[in-house]
């Protein structure tokens, strides 16, 4: 499946993004965005795991079947939040 | 029944084969892992909802010099293994072997700073039913919140654990030459767990450390 | 058995049957390890069903009654229905069927035969510490703060059988996708393995999420602070949401494998191809993915807003299709089959007609209004277990028979077990039919005493229950028997056309002189005139 070799620059570049992103999420937290906060906190977290999926993780040069096992697990956990999360959103 | 041969299992039919299963096999390991977290991810998103007033004041009980730091621990751990990784794939033993040792060591520095980090918070009086004590309103909200940073972290400090206990091993394995560019699956998938460990952590900051505007 | 060409059985030490990787193998070990479960579960029904003989019966004082139900229910659901099919039949049968040598993970495979058990012996000590009354749901508060009891040992038994069924479900998740055979593609898989496939998918997504519930229950209760605990301001029904997130998928884990047995059945004992194979196969995953969006409707009487129950009441109903669709499938495939009524056709047929009374009971409780009367009264009862009992033991019990040529070389009596499956038949419907009735007329479930009223139904259903406890005796005497006395059976005693017919009965240690080379679909019946079936493989230098 990987058996392609990812080159070293890929891979450098890669962790510098992470720590940009790591810098930005922790200096927009001390910003007053009001909502927009944990939208801008979940928006980086999520772009810093598709980073580490994408290239740590090889799935960039994996098959179809991969995507759709790695990407099984959080469609079901977002099934299980969205669900939940509008019991209690339409409670009265 | 034809003789099992050295390079790959009995049950298998070709070493490609093995590979995709254990690749596979630990992808599916992982999405497991995903809703594992999950149950509690919804745990604290009904917490946050509910009580968004307590869970803001407690989380910042939290100190973003541990939290931020010990980020960049696991990314940088993240990035030796997947240069530990690469080295499995070219051959180059000495390289995988130091990469591991580096990622172990990192891992350790991320455990460490953690303990660090639950002392302070226990004599701070942050841990729920053991002499908690808070001072804000809605103590009760606080203390759940406490509750769910400390099973959060717990259980993700004991993945960290056991993926340092891995690494360790598949280091000596490296060390044996027993990973080589065609045989490193080993390494592989054990990266894979470990890249999972620091995306879990990759959300815990920002939900347990930055709540809203600090 | 020295005289006898080697195979899977012929070495007979204890320890080349405990350290084993051997699918078929782990299969029997599994086999009987829920016999032992079912026994002790069933043992509790009997001192319920015995307790509930008059309506202020002292028999059994009322906690241990509390103790009882909790007991055949945790031991049923986690330690016999959900490893039933799966971990006994679709160990034993799913990598002959596609044609491979063994699981993707054969000690991973063991490990969780090990897991299961550590599982089992954990529940059963909470047991004999003195049990557990909180029902086999362990409801929060009850559980967390009032219940005494074991609790804790109790949910770590069935934590612990989690992961033994998460590995299940990897193991064959990464059979089906990787081990088969050349030539055995999606659409020639049988369609047992459809269902089996559907099974693991709930089995690896679902299954973390009660672990991960069932934990935090045990810190909630040793801790004294958690998110279930209302006096801190959490919730009972979040538990409620996570604990069905988990355990409405499991009752398809429960009874989506007994769909893929009676596919085979149907079309091997009509000796017809199946009618729209893609639907019934098709429906398997439809059913394993939209049975995750309908856990809501078993908390409509919790807290949960009325706009959430009206969608998880929609959806519960469109969950129905899948399994309907499966239903007429069969019923058209027999349509001018020429049927044989051996004894696993027998059991197919009432699957068939007890799962369908079952499932639209189901639609019942689905719908708001009438679960409200409904709600927590026997009428549940009666419908889950037309589902469980009707459905998957049944079909348990008639794939078991179906394969049992295969798993121990030997023919049981014919005759026997024909009479066994209507007294199994005959017997359920006594037990649980009259519940229907009970529960509509009030009584609710979980009761130890009633009033006078109910006692005809009551004893109705006792009388049932011994009925149908001899029903699974029968053939637990004449399986033994067989493994002595039994004929030889041949290799092919059904004339099926699967790749499991086609190794030697008992199977070679490795299944297969050497992989087969697939060339046809799945169901390539000829009746009437043709007795020769076709199988579905060719061997490989042919």
């Amino acid at each position: 499946m990987s058996h392609t070799v990812v080159s070293l620059k890929t891979y450098i570049a890669t962790f510098v993004s992470l720590m940009v992103l790591l810098i930005i999420t922790v200096v927009v937290a001390y910003v007053d965005l009001g909502e927009l906060n944990l939208a801008a906190a979940m928006a980086i977290a999520v772009l810093k795991a598709v980073l580490i999926i994408l290239f740590f993780m090889h799935i960039r040069y994996g098959r179809k079947l991969t995507w759709v096992f790695a990407g099984a697990g959080f469609f079901w956990l977002a099934i299980m939040l969205i669900f939940v999360m509008c019991d209690y959103a339409t409670r009265h | 029944m034809p003789e099992p041969d050295a390079a790959h299992a009995h049950q298998f039919e070709s070493f490609e084969q093995q590979r995709d299963a254990d690749t596979t096999g630990m992808w599916t390991f992982l999405a497991t892992e995903v809703l594992f977290f999950g149950g509690l991810i919804v745990c604290y998103t009904f917490g946050r909802f509910s009580f968004p007033a307590a869970f803001e004041a407690a989380s910042h009980h939290l100190y973003v010099g541990y939290g931020g730091p010990n980020t960049a621990i696991l990314l940088c751990s993240s990035f030796t293994m997947a240069l530990a990784v690469r080295s499995a794939q070219l051959g180059r033993r000495k390289a995988l072997v130091g990469f591991l040792i580096a990622t172990v060591l990192f891992g350790i520095g991320f455990l460490v700073v953690k303990g660090f980090e639950y002392h302070t918070d226990y004599v701070e009086r942050l841990v729920p039913k053991w002499h908690f004590h808070w001072d804000g309103p809605d103590a009760g909200h606080a203390e759940l919140f406490f509750w769910l940073y400390f099973v959060l972290t717990g259980l993700h400090a004991v993945h960290v654990t056991i993926g340092v206990v891995l690494l360790s091993v598949v280091a000596c394995l490296g060390w044996k030459g027993k990973i080589t560019a065609e045989n490193h699956m080993t390494a592989e998938i054990s990266g894979l767990y470990w890249h999972f460990v620091d995306i879990v952590w990759v959300f815990l900051f920002p939900l347990l450390y930055l709540i809203g505007h600090r | 058995m020295s005289h006898e060409p080697e195979n899977y059985l012929t070495e007979h030490s204890v320890r080349s049957w405990l350290l084993t990787t051997d699918h078929k193998r782990i299969g029997i070990l599994y086999l009987l390890s829920i016999v032992v479960y079912f026994a002790i579960a069933a043992a509790a029904a009997a001192m319920m069903r015995l307790q509930l003989l008059q309506p202020n019966n002292d028999l059994v004082l009322p906690e241990t009654y509390n103790k009882l139900f909790t007991l055949h229910g945790v031991l049923m659901v986690w330690f016999f229905l959900i490893p039933s099919i799966p971990a006994v039949l679709g160990n034993f049968v799913i990598p002959m069927m596609i044609g491979a040598r063994d699981v993707a993970f054969p000690k991973l495979n063991l490990l969780s035969w090990y897991l299961f058990n550590i599982g089992g012996s954990c529940a059963l000590y909470a047991v004999i510490c003195g049990g557990v009354d909180t029902g086999w749901t362990f409801y929060t508060p009850y559980s967390t703060t009032y219940a005494n009891g074991h609790v804790v040992t109790m949910i770590m038994g069935v934590f612990i059988a989690g992961f033994a069924s998460i590995l299940t479900g990897l193991n064959f998740i990464i059979t089906i996708h990787k081990m088969r055979a050349p030539g055995m593609t999606w659409f020639r898989l049988p369609l047992f393995i459809w269902s089996l496939y559907s099974t693991s998918i709930i089995l690896v997504l679902a299954t973390p999420v009660l672990a991960i519930t069932l934990l935090a229950i045990a810190v909630e209760r040793l801790w004294g602070v958690g998110i279930f605990d209302p006096n801190l301001g959490g919730d009972p029904v979040l538990f409620q949401h996570m604990f069905w997130f988990y355990s409405h998928p499991a009752v398809y884990i429960m009874i989506l494998p007994g769909m893929g047995v009676v596919s085979e059945l149907i079309t091997c004992f009509s000796r017809k191809r199946i009618f729209g194979y893609h639907f019934v196969a098709f429906s398997s995953l439809a059913i394993a993915i939209v049975g995750f969006l309908v856990w809501g409707h078993h908390m409509f009487v919790s807290s949960q807003s009325v706009y959430a129950g009206m969608v998880f009441s929609i959806l519960s109903f469109i969950v129905a299709v899948p399994s309907a669709i499966k239903v007429f499938n069969w019923t058209a495939t027999l349509y001018k089959g020429s049927i044989s009524y051996d004894t696993p056709m027998l059991y197919a047929f009432g699957f068939i007609g007890l799962f369908t009374i079952g499932g639209l009971t189901g639609l019942f409780l689905a719908a708001i209004a009438v679960d409200v009367h409904l709600h927590d009264t026997y009428f549940v009862v009666a419908h889950f277990h037309y589902i469980m009992v009707g459905g998957m033991v049944l079909s348990f019990m008639g794939g078991l028979h179906y394969w049992w040529p295969k798993i121990s070389g030997r023919l049981y009596p014919e005759m026997m077990g024909r009479v066994a499956a209507a007294v199994t038949f005959i017997g359920f419907n006594l037990t649980f039919f009259p519940q229907f009735l009970l529960g509509y007329l009030g009584q609710p479930r979980r009761y130890h005493a009633y009033p006078p009223e109910f006692q005809v139904f009551h004893v109705l259903s006792t009388a049932g229950a011994s009925i149908l406890g001899v029903g699974y005796l029968m053939p637990l005497i004449y399986f033994l028997w067989s493994l002595k006395w039994g004929k030889r059976a041949s290799d092919n005693p059904w004339q099926a056309t699967g790749l499991e017919w086609q190794t030697t009965s008992p199977p070679l240690r490795e299944n297969f002189e050497e992989i087969p080379i697939v060339t046809k679909e799945p169901y390539d019946y000829r009746p009437e005139d043709d007795p020769e079936h076709e199988p579905q493989a060719q061997p490989q230098h042919a």
